[in-house]
């Protein structure tokens, strides 16, 4: 049930900000500022998401080489980096996690 | 072929190559939607109320957490308030449409669609049936997103959990981040968020990744302030 609710609210909210702005043309003014901190909004959400997954995979910060997520991630970033493809960071990020997994300690 | 159509279909030849990299992209949120316990109904349907690629991966993220619903939402808010910046973008262009128009283009105003959209109107300016073109480019991705989402939702099932597919969720928001870290303020934006999410992991509610979030746009947008950033990043 709860999720139906997520998705009911979280499509609505989705659908007003694309429609806000193309409703309100010529009767709002968005101030600079956050123009400028809209663009801030992908890196910070994403990042706050992937650290926790990679540094604490299981509620405890784990700075080791034994830390799989955290390798593969680092792997996957220099993909990522280098390709800029979407596919090919998940492909090459996978494969590291389960090359470490099976010859890991 | 009518001028109705011949704008439609340019749209949707313009989102072609898109859509190339959105199909996969769909298949594997189907998959993973379920993987993280929703059903078949909610996966699929996420895929059209929400309609949002990098959000309904997070949703499925924060359902395998079993974050609270209204954690869920408000991220959901945050990570697609950049729509008010295409809406915001588009506007002078749709100004002449009809509510019932603006509407529909506003349902159909994904990263992709706008990509496409932006670029032929500010090349063509308006035309009598320019709307025609964003709307080709923005059905077009949303048949595919169906599409490739229930074809997920089918291969998904078949893939054991041992294969650990959980791991391609923050593999595939590695890959939407790197590409936006154009410049010091957007890295030092992903930096401090990145840590302050570990440091207030604990926090209930995951109400650690709405501060840490919070505190990276912060950061950014003041460092931004102090020097002129290279290259933009829409």
């Amino acid at each position: 049930m709860t999720i139906w609710l997520v998705l009911l609210f979280g499509g609505l909210i989705t659908f007003g900000m694309r429609f806000s702005l193309i409703y309100l043309f010529g009767r709002l003014h968005i101030p600079e500022t956050l123009r400028k901190a809209l663009h801030y909004v992908p890196p910070a959400v994403l990042s706050a998401i992937i650290f926790p997954d990679l540094f604490t995979p299981s509620g405890e910060l784990y700075l080791s080489l034994d830390n799989h997520r955290l390798l593969a991630g680092l792997v996957a970033v220099l993909a990522a980096w280098v390709t800029r493809n979407t596919l090919v960071t998940i492909l090459v990020g996978m494969l590291a996690f389960f090359l470490l997994k099976f010859f890991g300690s | 072929m009518s001028e109705r159509s011949k704008y439609f279909w340019a749209g949707v030849r313009a989102e072609l190559p898109l859509l190339i990299g959105v199909f996969p992209f769909g298949m594997i949120y189907g998959a993973l939607a379920l993987d993280a316990g929703l059903s078949n109904a909610a996966a699929q349907m996420m895929s059209s109320m929400v309609f949002a690629g990098s959000a309904q991966f997070i949703t499925t993220q924060l359902v395998t957490e079993s974050a609270p619903g209204f954690v869920i939402v408000l991220t959901i808010a945050v990570v697609n308030l950049r729509h008010m910046l295409y809406s915001a973008s588009l506007a002078p262009y749709l100004a002449s449409l009809s509510t019932r128009w603006k509407t529909l283009l506003s349902y159909l105003l994904t990263d992709e669609a706008y990509a496409p959209g932006i670029v032929h109107y500010e090349s063509e300016g308006v035309k009598p049936y320019s709307h025609w073109f964003l709307f080709g480019a923005g059905l077009a991705l949303w048949m595919i997103w169906q599409v490739s989402t229930a074809l997920g939702i089918f291969l998904g099932a078949a893939i054991p959990e041992s294969w650990s597919l959980d791991f391609a969720l923050p593999l595939t928001f590695i890959a939407m981040v790197v590409p936006v870290l154009k410049n010091r303020p957007a890295i030092a934006a992903a930096l401090s968020a990145g840590c302050v999410a570990i440091a207030a992991y604990s926090l209930p509610y995951k109400l650690g990744l709405i501060l840490a979030a919070l505190v990276g746009i912060l950061i950014g947008t003041l460092l931004e302030g102090k020097q002129s950033p290279k290259g933009g990043m829409l």
